[in-house]
């Protein structure tokens, strides 16, 4: 039996879709089965990021509706066979996912795979919901920010009322994922530091990614950055965050600058 | 001057105060987001009972000032007429 995870952060373009392509393709590449579930009907993009929106036959959608199998419908990724797509719907909207469809959806992908991530939309209604029901553990991804750190605490409010586990009484765990974390604006004292991110959301730390241009460049060419640009400083944050999710101890450091003082002042002054 | 240069350096202290009072707020809403609006209502129906009141002329506003919340309601009373007859 699989695990499922949930991505999610209620506020929109915190990096939801990219962390469940690096942090999924980080899990394949360690030898593990991955099934990816974009859960954003209407508004998909796990597909594109992935650079399999070409190869999108069949959808989330079409196998609730028996239209499809879920096999013919699992995208399976060129450069790492352990990685699948269960791709979203586009033409639909989420009213389309039934609670009972993604309940059987999610439990047989449970049963083939190792890790079952679920890409949740933005927002606190239906689809996020159905994209968390299921889950075992959620990373809850965070920019260090004054709005993100308010919608990461109303999504976790969620997660500890609305998942199968919480209502039936079991432990459900909880990561927080920090993104877009940049080290220079942290270093003037302007953004939220992250001790004080951990403190308000009373969470452990799953990993820190740091704002980069790898990971825009990495979606531009549709590659998960931890193969698009493995040695960058983003893909080593989801390659340990992967790590950590199995269990592993991996040391975290908060990411500092790395110019030295001059070059920073200069730079500044240019 | 080095003052104002020392608060241009940090605005993530004040982010951080920010939302620590806010999140407090907002966790002991949580599951009564419509708090305010059930209190307005069952404040109003008590006060009816004994006074007309006009609902155009309700204020209810819900403040908060570090750890304190509170709740104010204005309410105008319609004028009400002495009971004369009572009297006579």
């Amino acid at each position: 039996m699989g695990t499922v995870i949930v991505v999610t952060s209620g506020k929109g373009g915190v990096g939801k879709t990219t962390s469940s392509a690096a942090i999924g393709a980080a899990l394949a590449q360690t030898g593990d089965s991955v099934a990816l579930v974009d859960f954003d009907v209407g508004l998909r993009n796990l597909d594109l990021v992935l650079g399999a929106e070409r190869r999108v036959v069949y959808d989330f959608v079409n196998v609730i509706q028996g239209q499809a199998k879920l096999s013919q419908a699992l995208i399976r990724d060129k450069r790492i066979e352990t990685l699948h797509l269960l791709a979203a719907s586009q033409t639909r909207d989420k009213d389309a996912l039934t609670e009972e469809g993604v309940e059987d959806v999610v439990g047989s992908l449970r049963e083939t795979f190792d890790w079952v991530i679920c890409d949740s939309p933005a927002g606190i209604e239906r689809g996020a919901i159905l994209a968390m029901r299921h889950a075992d553990m959620a990373i809850v991804v965070t920019n260090p920010e004054v709005s993100s750190v308010r919608d990461s605490d109303r999504i976790i409010g969620l997660l500890d009322a609305r998942t199968r586990r919480t209502e039936q009484g079991e432990a459900m765990e909880k990561h927080v994922l920090i993104t877009r974390f940049d080290p220079t604006r942290a270093a003037r004292g302007d953004m939220l530091a992250i001790d004080d991110v951990l403190e308000i959301l009373s969470l452990p730390l799953i990993g820190i990614v740091p704002e980069s241009q790898s990971v825009l460049k990495a979606s531009n060419i549709g590659m998960p950055v931890v193969l698009a640009d493995p040695s960058s400083d983003s893909a080593r944050a989801y390659a340990d965050a992967a790590r950590r999710i199995k269990g592993e101890s991996v040391d975290l450091a908060v990411p500092t600058v790395r110019r030295s003082l001059f070059g920073g002042l200069f730079r500044r002054a240019a | 001057m080095i003052l104002r240069f020392f608060r241009l350096r940090r605005s993530a202290p004040v982010a951080r105060d920010r939302l620590k009072v806010l999140l407090a707020h907002e966790r002991a809403m949580t599951g009564r987001p419509d708090l305010v609006a059930v209190l307005r209502e069952e404040i109003l129906a008590v006060i009816r009972k004994h006074v007309p009141v006009d609902p155009g002329k309700v204020n209810v506003r819900a403040d908060r000032d570090g750890s304190t919340s509170t709740l104010s309601v204005d309410i105008e009373l319609s004028t009400m007429e002495p009971p004369r007859a009572a009297a006579a």
